[in-house]
């Protein structure tokens, strides 16, 4: 069993609120976008892998916020080390999802490296997250929603998914000056 | 007799000074330390801020994850230096290049050029990881300074403003082991 991606976030919109911090990746990214367009989505990641460690600045900078990393699978892979410095922070205010589709979709659907069959929240609860679930049916993730929300971080998350409706990949607007003054405009007005 | 077990006793040449670098961190409203460690800047650095209440430490597994985690404390104004090595910036150079240059956001690092001979300006230095560090860093356009001799480090506060006000990454090349601090 796997969750369609769309259904996941249409789950996840329902309980992310206007003040939360939201740092997305690749096609997550572009789901996301179109159906939560908002002012707090952070997109400027940059180089791939590097979503959590984007969110664990925010989230130590902003301890007032919740941080919801929304990662890909092939991304934690390339910087499985984040795993053990995010814990290590104990940062409350970290929510650490990722999205394993068992390829890099975007970039030709190529396998991962290891068949896919990595259990990540198997090693984020090895590498010191004190909360650590997987979901691959959408009822028990959607039931599990409203205690997961009610936990502190650092909280990891792994979704096994599968696409849902196509979305548009703007790669144009995630890498604009415009978006990231959009979210730095929105992170500073007062509240 | 064993051949090449001379070492090169470098203790008169003259270092920069622990405590001077971090008043001026101080200075430049850095709170925020991340760091992979270093042995050039270990003992006169790196210990001495760990032990130092005014700053919070967040210890890295890569230096990359450090560029991402310095510029994302920056859309709020919240000031951070990386430190590691020359290694590790080598190895972040596309971060650096993605986020700090394409994106614009002022990632302040503090980077120690191991293996570099005191005595030497890293142009000259006869390790090959050392002497391309500038060439690299002016090849991407990157601002960077030297933090070689005592009184280099009066400059860091003004170059980390900049690099704020401007927006854009600056990077402190240390050449010399900074003298640590006393307890």
């Amino acid at each position: 069993m796997s969750i369609a991606r769309d259904k996941a976030l249409l789950a996840l919109r329902d309980h992310v609120l206007d003040d939360d911090i939201v740092v997305a990746v690749y096609q997550t990214n572009f789901d996301w976008l179109a159906l939560n367009p908002r002012d707090l989505n952070y997109v400027a990641v940059g180089a791939m892998g590097q979503a959590s460690s984007h969110g664990l600045g925010l989230a130590l900078a902003n301890p007032e916020r919740r941080v919801f990393v929304f990662d890909g699978d092939g991304s934690l892979l390339m910087n499985l080390g984040t795993l053990v410095t995010i814990a290590g922070t104990k940062v409350t205010n970290l929510h650490h999802y990722v999205f394993s589709n068992h390829m890099y979709e975007v970039n030709g659907a190529q396998p991962l490296p290891g068949g896919g069959n990595v259990d990540f929240a198997t090693l984020a609860r090895a590498a010191g997250y004190p909360s650590s679930h997987r979901f691959d049916e959408f009822v028990t993730f959607s039931d599990a929603l409203p205690q997961l929300m009610a936990t502190q971080g650092p909280q990891f998350i792994e979704l096994d998914i599968v696409p849902g409706a196509p979305y548009p990949r703007d790669y144009d607007y995630i890498h604009s000056a415009a978006a990231r003054h959009r979210f730095e405009d929105a992170l500073n007005r007062s509240r | 007799m064993v051949a090449g077990t001379q070492k090169t006793d470098y203790s008169a040449v003259p270092t920069p000074d622990g405590a001077a670098i971090i008043a001026e961190l101080k200075r430049a409203d850095i709170r925020e330390i991340v760091a992979v460690p270093d042995i050039v800047t270990s003992d006169g650095l790196l210990w001495p801020v760990s032990r130092d209440p005014a700053f919070r430490l967040t210890r890295l597994c890569k230096e990359d994850e450090g560029v991402s985690i310095c510029a994302a404390m920056s859309y709020n104004g919240t000031r951070a230096m990386l430190m590691m090595q020359q290694t590790g910036l080598m190895d972040s150079l596309n971060a650096i290049r993605a986020i700090g240059v394409d994106y614009q956001r002022p990632v302040v690092m503090l980077v120690g050029l191991l293996g570099k001979e005191p005595h030497l300006r890293p142009e000259h230095s006869g390790a090959y990881g050392v002497r391309i560090i500038q060439p690299v860093l002016e090849a991407m356009e990157l601002s960077h300074s030297l933090i070689e001799e005592p009184g280099d480090e009066h400059h860091i506060a003004g170059a980390v403003d900049a690099a704020y006000a401007a927006s854009r990454p600056h990077i402190f090349l240390v050449g010399r082991p900074p003298k640590a601090p006393s307890r």
